[in-house]
């Protein structure tokens, strides 16, 4: 019975985002579709970081920076190499020089815990948010228009609908790829970790190098966001990297539910549905949506996803 | 460097560094006795120099506005301990990231409702818009030394009430201890509405004493907050003594960096190398900083707990 | 005697003024039992944290068979063949009791850095798992969350979890702490049930159960080693009554 009504929301789930772009037409809002492809890009990202801080327990309050790195990649080749116009060299690329970053800052920020890992990790973010700032060559503060889409063989990335499936595509395989890691041995462990340290400590476990690799993963995906953000929206800056983008990227894994393979789809998407509604109503929307999310901490802590789930 | 222009950074380093440890303080006693993470301490610096700015304007005077604007401002901060705040002491870290991230977008959308998107102006009063002669040669903007007297002023303040009253007594015993200051006052919720209100109260004097240097604006809080938090973290969290270190420090490295790392490269680097990578150097100094502190000592320079 | 298995030399530890472990030179030999006895606040639990490698000592050395491993961290102890039961229970409260020794199976059978295979398919794990949970008597709540479990369950999945990374030797800091005289007993048979299988260095108050367990026993007090020997020459010597057994007398 479960098992059905679990499955009845995934074909249901999967069938409103294979046929969106269809929807959106009959409605004649074509602009749904560019949003969604937006909502899937912050789920990829509030994903990446839930695995971080739902699975692994490792709160940081710079995530942004590698969904920074990540656009900055495909923004800088644009400049700089203009010839690289297909996807599949760029966003490898993009994927890898931000695996690359967190191992770096990772292997700093990892050895503090608790608060001074949070402050840690916004302080390299925001160190990183500074110096794109100042990097005038690739527009400094204003960022960085991009003049078109990468390119894949056989498909027109122009079009918003076809992005759009590319995007779901991507978002699909890395979700597929973080429910498998969470029933790994990997996940076991990171989860024994974000339990109990000490006693992984001593069962034998190196709980830094695991530490380490699921930062660098997060780190990636957060990259591979950033560089489709940037196709998104054929512009970047730093503010992608700044700490109210990493702030944004944690509401969202807290409202979707920490932990939870879902989590980061059903914030994201709780996040900029309530944004896009209220927007509508009043200026101040602000004001409601941070009361939503007091309401959130005080009265449903465990998030949508502890709504779904069943009482214990 | 010469003399002067030595001398006049270092004035001014120290008067960003005082004008931190206002923020810092409460920041670092909340941080450290109610294990709190609050990222509205911004929204309150905000609002306090909103406050200031609109009651000196109606009330014409600097002073007045001062008083009132602290005095109201310590009142929401301590409303805001009881209707919001105290709920989340006992509660993680996350949920009171999350809690006090929506109070900055309640705050940051409140204050453009009420006060609209324009930046507002405070003026620096007349008496002090001059400049003083302090040495031969160097002349310094007059309220720029009222900054630094005020900051020191409070410096002794904090002092005084933390090493020699009751409840600086309760405070300290809290921050190296909480389990224990919790046995000891029957009734601890005083002490901490008491101490957010007087964080508050600092955060307001630091927007109105900043308030005429920088621009009182929306988002203005977010920036220094981060900025008092490294200052927190670098001082050991808890730590009044870590707080004022740090912010000294990094209202130090801050100033310089800003004012010689540019033109040192420059001497060093080709032209458009240096243009690129000073700004940029100088502006991450102080995070540079931070790692390095928390890279040799994991708990900051003066840790509150054993 | 045989072999030794673990010895420190003039190890040492302090925490600000006060010297939590005194030049404490100490040798545990392969297949003993060796009771450490003493005082609350005597240093033991201070002195366990250093041999698994959770504290850095200050000075001194700690050697394994003959492999100086001061600077080993506790993962690479772990994998040398040390296994740790904690004073104050250190378990993984929210998996189930059968997860958490899965988990310490796991550790010792095979690379961790797999991604893709879920583990429920390794029916391996399981299994040995299964197996240890039926030699401490926990199979009954194999599937239970470890937060639901009474405090005496807790004590015995300590041990559980320790047992499960194939252990040359057992560090046990009072496995028997705050529990009942029946628990007690129970867990006192298991202990003895390890005796030759393992290597023990076993911290405990009770003095029937180390009389009854140990080989060898040493007596800290205040940070020192003031006697090695054992059970009847501890009982028989004066300065140990004086100093410690006598105290329980009277207590
Ligand atoms: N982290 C610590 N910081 C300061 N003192 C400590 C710490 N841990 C233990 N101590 C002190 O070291 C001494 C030895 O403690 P411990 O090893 O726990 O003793 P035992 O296990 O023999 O009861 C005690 O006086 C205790 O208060
Ligand atoms: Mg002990």
């Amino acid at each position: 019975m479960n098992h059905l009504r679990r499955h009845g929301w995934l074909l249901a789930t999967l069938a409103v985002a294979l046929s969106l772009p269809q929807l959106a037409a009959l409605c004649g809002q074509d602009f749904y579709v560019s949003f969604a492809s937006r909502l899937l890009i912050w789920a990829l990202l509030a994903s990446s970081l839930n695995l971080l801080v739902g699975m692994g327990g490792m709160v940081s309050l710079g995530h942004a920076a590698y969904f920074g790195a990540g656009a900055y990649v495909v923004g800088i080749l644009s400049v700089e190499a203009p010839g690289w116009s297909s996807a599949l060299l760029v966003w490898p690329l993009a994927v890898a020089l931000s695996a690359l970053l967190a191992v770096v800052i990772g292997a700093v920020c990892l050895r503090t815990r608790g608060v001074y890992f949070i402050m840690i990790t916004l302080a390299f973010a925001q160190m990183l948010f500074y110096i794109f700032t100042s990097l005038t060559p690739y527009g400094g503060d204003d960022g960085l228009s991009l003049a078109k889409r990468l390119t894949l063989p056989g498909l027109a990335m122009a079009g918003d609908a076809t992005f759009y499936y590319v995007v779901l595509a991507i978002f699909a395989a890395c979700l597929t790829a973080l429910g498998r890691l969470q029933a790994s041995r990997f996940g076991r462990v990171l989860a024994g970790i974000k339990d109990n340290e000490e006693r992984m400590e001593s069962l034998g476990y190196a709980t830094f190098r695991f530490k380490l690799v699921a930062y660098i993963i997060a780190g990636a995906l957060a990259g591979l966001a950033g560089a489709l953000m940037a196709n998104q929206n054929a512009f970047v800056s730093p503010n992608m990297m700044s700490w109210n983008e990493s702030g944004i990227a944690l509401v969202m894994v807290i409202l979707g539910g920490l932990g939870s393979l879902w989590g980061g789809l059903a914030g994201a998407a709780a996040f900029l549905v309530l944004e896009e509604v209220l927007t509508g109503f009043t200026t101040h929307w602000q004001i409601v949506l941070g009361l939503i999310l007091l309401a959130v901490v005080f009265f449903a802590p465990r998030g949508i996803a502890g709504l779904f789930a069943k009482q214990p | 460097m010469s003399w002067p222009l030595f001398a006049e950074q270092c004035l001014n380093g120290l008067q960003f560094g005082l004008m931190l440890f206002l923020l810092a303080a409460g920041l670092t006693l909340i941080f450290g006795i109610m294990d709190l993470i609050n990222l509205a301490h911004g929204s309150l610096y905000m609002l306090g120099a909103y406050l200031v700015a609109s009651l000196a304007q109606a009330t014409g005077s600097f002073a007045l506005g001062l008083a009132l604007g602290v005095a109201a401002t310590a009142a929401i901060g301590m409303a805001l301990e009881i209707a919001v705040l105290r709920g989340l002491y006992r509660r993680d870290h996350l949920s009171q990231v999350l809690a006090t991230f929506a109070l900055i977008m309640i705050a940051n959308e409140t204050t453009r409702a009420l006060w609209g998107v324009q930046p507002l102006v405070l003026n620096v009063p007349a008496a002090l818009s001059g400049s003083v002669q302090l040495f031969a040669g160097i002349r310094y903007p007059a309220f720029r030394l009222l900054i630094i007297a005020v900051g020191l002023a409070v410096a002794l303040a904090l002092y005084f009430l933390v090493a020699r009253t009751r409840l600086g007594m309760l405070v300290r015993a809290g921050a190296s201890n909480r389990e224990m200051a919790m046995v000891m006052g029957t009734d601890i919720r005083w002490l901490f509405t008491a101490v957010f209100g007087v964080g508050a109260g600092l955060c307001a004097l630091a927007g109105a004493m900043l308030g005429p240097l920088l621009a009182v604006q929306v988002g203005m809080g977010e920036n220094i907050l981060i900025l008092a938090f490294v200052t927190v973290v670098i001082g050991g969290i808890g730590s009044i003594r870590g707080a004022f270190v740090g912010a000294l420090l990094i209202g130090i490295v801050d100033t310089f960096g800003r004012a010689f790392i540019p033109t040192g490269l420059r001497a060093l680097l080709s032209p458009a190398v240096a243009d690129v990578a000073g700004p940029s150097l100088a502006s991450i100094s102080i995070y540079l900083l931070m790692v390095g502190v928390l890279f040799w000592k994991p708990q900051g320079l003066f840790p509150a707990r054993g | 005697m045989s072999e030794i298995l673990l010895e420190t030399r003039a190890l040492r530890k302090r925490y600000g003024g006060l010297v939590a472990t005194d030049s404490v030179s100490l040798a545990v030999h392969r297949g003993e039992c060796h009771a450490l006895i003493g005082p609350n606040g005597a240093g033991k639990s201070t002195l366990i944290a250093q041999l698994a490698g959770a504290l850095v000592p200050d000075a001194g050395s700690i050697h394994f068979a003959g492999q100086n491993i001061t600077g080993f961290s506790a993962h690479r102890r772990a994998a040398l063949g040390f296994a740790r039961s904690f004073q104050i229970t250190s378990l993984l409260p929210n998996f189930t009791v059968l997860e958490n020794l899965a988990l310490a199976v796991q550790s010792v059978s095979g690379s961790s850095f797999r991604f893709w295979r879920a583990v429920n398919d390794e029916t391996e794990l399981f299994e040995r798992a299964r197996e240890i949970l039926r030699s401490v008597g926990l199979e009954d709540v194999a599937t239970r969350p470890v937060g639901s479990l009474g405090h005496g369950e807790h004590r015995q999945l300590e041990l559980a979890l320790a047992l499960a990374t194939r252990p040359q030797l057992l560090l046990l800091d009072e496995p028997m702490a705050g529990i009942g005289p029946e628990e007690s007993e129970r867990m006192v048979a298991l202990i003895a049930g390890l005796k030759g299988r393992y290597t023990l260095l076993l911290v405990e108050h009770d003095m029937d159960a180390v009389f009854r367990l140990a080989d060898r026993v040493s007596v800290l007090l205040a940070g020192r080693v003031i006697a090695t020997g054992t059970a009847a020459e501890i009982r028989a010597n004066g300065e140990v009554r004086r100093a410690y057994l006598g105290e329980e007398e009277n207590a």
